[in-house]
């Protein structure tokens, strides 16, 4: 039983779970579309300006859209005690941590391919480039650290729905300050510039990565 | 961790305690009197100006505790005594509240020279952030159920937090320099004269003096609190 | 105040302790749900756990398994150290609890495959036919564990517990909410499993379970062990005196 074939278990039946009942992806999707068509009134995103409103616009909505997968997957994964069963058995809590934070990673970013699309197809915005998929990629890692972690630690706590937001959001300030900037300059091709942001976001998801994965054991105790 | 050691020890009466009492009410006296009568009356800022001498030390103060939170909780989650949990739940008490004069002192210190009650300055939002990652850290306190459950859990949010602030000021610092700012903000002026500086130190020195002694009478209050539970728990199985 | 009874008296079976639990404590806050519990359990021993609701048997079970943290004390499995609950521990245990820690949405065979994975059982495939024929599972397989019986569900509980060959297996409540067929497999499985040499912990309300596969047994109430017996005498004996045992 090594640790691959217990992280490649793992992430099997997440996402076979979620093939089955579709609950995740299809959430977060409707959420995303909606924080976009809403934006596109509330600011213009078909403008002059809408390169910064446009990313602006899209992490919002994928921050939220994080946010509601979260709370979503940890009960889903919790029905009949699912996860105890998880935790009974010998995986190691690190390998738990990051099976889970692929799971996650992989729905996102079906759901962000989407987003994308409609940005770039709606709003005329020049989002499939490598420089933004890389600013995307980089960002949602950031949150998905983060949130893998907290959504843990409040799955079984009073308030869950407002508490998870509570704690992430000051904490992922850094990953939507410089995903917002970094897609921004590079929508508008000033991509040298974007530069020192996505180290930024690189550093966040890889210190958060490394956090997370030792403190895992703490937050998966009752 | 084998064996959790959650006893609670019997705090010794301690004559240290009012001598810091004491050392703190006269130091804190001082550095009032200094600040009114001493400090001259800043050129530019007006009166207004002497706020600083409280914002400055309240904010070192602010990250100081936070920096406690931190190492308590890397020793609560490594060791698992309870005394490293009441040293963070002290602190962060403390902290929260200095962080909140902080705001406070700065928004109203920035009104009449600045024309707003807010400005997006780095340092000021980043302790503004901070203010948000206390507030988590009580509400997680305060919702779960369990509170040995609730330590372990404030314990690791309090690692991460900490970890985090430096890169938030370094992410909203180049945030701001990179958006022109119609106002500069300069929380230090371009030389202070010595007695303003004099000042300053007194105050500071002053104030770390007072956070000693406040932390010492909340991590008593605490132990009291948790030597009650205890009492309580015994009375509870025996009644 | 009630002494605990027959503490450490575990000569009888000549082997060595499979868990020494010591002054074992939780709390929540100020209640207390278990105070000062010392266990130990030899291999081969079926250990029934009595008592009434609220006393601090599931509880109990959640600590030794290392889902809960305790309070103060400590639990030593198989020789380790204290409070070591690492995948070494986890995977000579079998844990089947109230709720079947199976996924709803997935079949039973998906299901067992998934902890087969998770065990690094070799002969998966094997183990789940056998097992599944020993339960009466199989024609039960390929189905939605959502869409089982209650009595089906468990006994896919039962598999999941087995599957990686155990040395110990932990019981909570298993009878709950079985009907009859269930009720006659999960005893038989159990005999079984003690008689291979198996060690058992279970929790139970049934006096009727206890007897007829229990050699010890311990009854807590209010989070204390207040008697224990040795022995299927010694525990039809105490079970007549002992009338709240039968008010559930």
């Amino acid at each position: 039983m090594s640790a691959w074939s217990q992280f490649i278990a793992i992430v099997k039946r997440d996402l076979l779970l979620e093939w089955r009942a579709r609950e995740l992806v299809l959430g977060m999707l409707v959420m995303t579309l909606l924080t976009l068509l809403i934006f596109n009134f509330a600011f213009d995103l078909s403008g002059v300006q809408r390169a910064a409103s446009g990313s602006g616009a899209l992490w919002v909505a994928i921050v939220f859209a994080t946010l509601l997968g979260w709370g979503r997957a940890v009960v889903l994964d919790r029905q009949e005690g699912a996860w105890e069963g998880l935790l009974l058995s010998p995986v190691e809590r690190p390998v738990i941590f990051i099976a889970k934070l692929v799971s996650m990673l992989v729905f996102v970013t079906i759901v962000e391919l989407v987003a994308l699309l409609v940005l770039a197809v709606l709003f005329a915005l020049p989002v499939l480039q490598p420089g933004v998929l890389v600013v995307v990629g980089l960002g949602t890692l950031g949150l998905c650290t983060l949130g893998t972690l907290f959504a843990a630690m409040t799955a079984n706590v009073r308030s869950r729905e407002v508490l998870l937001p509570a704690l992430l959001f000051p904490l992922a300030v850094p990953v939507v300050i410089g995903a917002v900037r970094a897609t921004t300059l590079e929508l508008n091709g000033f991509t040298g510039d974007a530069a020192p942001w996505k180290s930024l976001l690189g550093g966040f998801a890889a210190l958060f990565f490394a956090l997370g994965a030792l403190t895992f054991g703490s937050v998966t105790e009752e | 961790m084998a064996t959790v050691k959650n006893t609670v020890r019997r705090p010794a009466t301690a004559a240290w305690l009012s001598v810091l009492a004491a050392l703190s009410f006269l130091s804190v006296a001082l550095s009032v009197v200094l600040i009114f009568l001493y400090a001259p009356r800043d050129v530019d800022q007006g009166e207004v100006q002497r706020l600083f001498y409280l914002h400055l030390p309240a904010a070192w103060l602010a990250y100081l505790s936070f920096f406690i939170i931190f190492v308590s909780s890397i020793l609560y989650l490594v060791r698992g005594h309870a005394r490293w949990d009441r040293l963070a739940r002290s602190a962060a008490e403390l902290g929260f509240i200095f962080t909140t004069v902080v705001l406070l002192t700065g928004s109203i210190w920035g009104r009449p020279i600045w024309g707003t009650w807010w400005t997006w300055d780095a340092r000021l939002t980043t302790t503004l952030i901070l203010w948000f990652i206390y507030l988590g850290y009580f509400l997680l306190r305060a919702y779960v159920a369990d509170p040995e459950r609730g330590a372990r859990y404030a314990a690791v949010l309090g690692i991460v937090g900490f970890v985090d602030i430096p890169i938030i000021h370094m992410s909203v610092r180049w945030w701001r320099t990179l958006h022109p700012q119609p106002i500069v903000v300069r929380s230090e002026g371009p030389a202070m004269p010595p007695e303003m500086l004099v000042t300053m130190i007194v105050t500071l020195v002053a104030f770390c003096i007072l956070y000693v002694f406040l932390l010492a009478v909340k991590y008593r209050i605490e132990t009291t609190r948790d030597e009650v539970m205890e009492l309580r728990g015994t009375l509870e199985q025996y009644g | 105040m009630t002494t605990q009874v027959d503490r450490n008296d575990a000569t009888q079976l000549g082997h060595d302790p499979v868990l020494t639990a010591r002054a074992l404590t939780k709390r929540y806050g100020w209640r207390t749900v278990l105070n000062r519990i010392d266990l130990t359990v030899h291999a081969g021993e079926c250990l029934a756990i009595l008592g009434p609701n609220g006393a601090g048997k599931t509880t109990l079970l959640r600590l030794l398994v290392g889902l809960v943290r305790p309070t103060s004390g400590s639990i030593e499995w198989f020789g380790r150290p204290a409070g070591d609950f690492g995948p070494a521990v986890r995977a000579q245990l079998g844990v089947v609890m109230h709720r079947i820690m199976l996924d709803p949405e997935l079949t039973v065979a998906e299901n067992l495959r998934y902890y087969a994975r998770l065990y690094g059982v070799i002969d998966a495939a094997e183990r789940i036919r056998a097992l599944g024929e020993e339960l009466g599972l199989t024609d039960r397989l390929s189905d939605r564990v959502r869409s089982l019986s209650r009595g089906f569900q468990q006994r896919a509980a039962l598999a999941r517990a087995l599957l990686h060959r155990p040395r110990v297996l932990l019981l909570d409540e298993p009878d709950t909410g079985l009907d009859i067929a269930s009720r006659i497999r999960l005893v038989d499985l159990v005999e079984r499993f003690c008689a291979d040499g198996g060690t058992v912990l279970m929790t139970t309300h049934a006096p009727e379970l206890a007897i007829q596969l229990a050699q010890r047994a311990i009854y807590l109430e209010r989070g204390r062990i207040v008697w224990s017996a040795r022995g299927r005498d010694e525990l039809d004996l105490h079970l007549r005196i002992q009338p709240r045992l039968v008010t559930v």
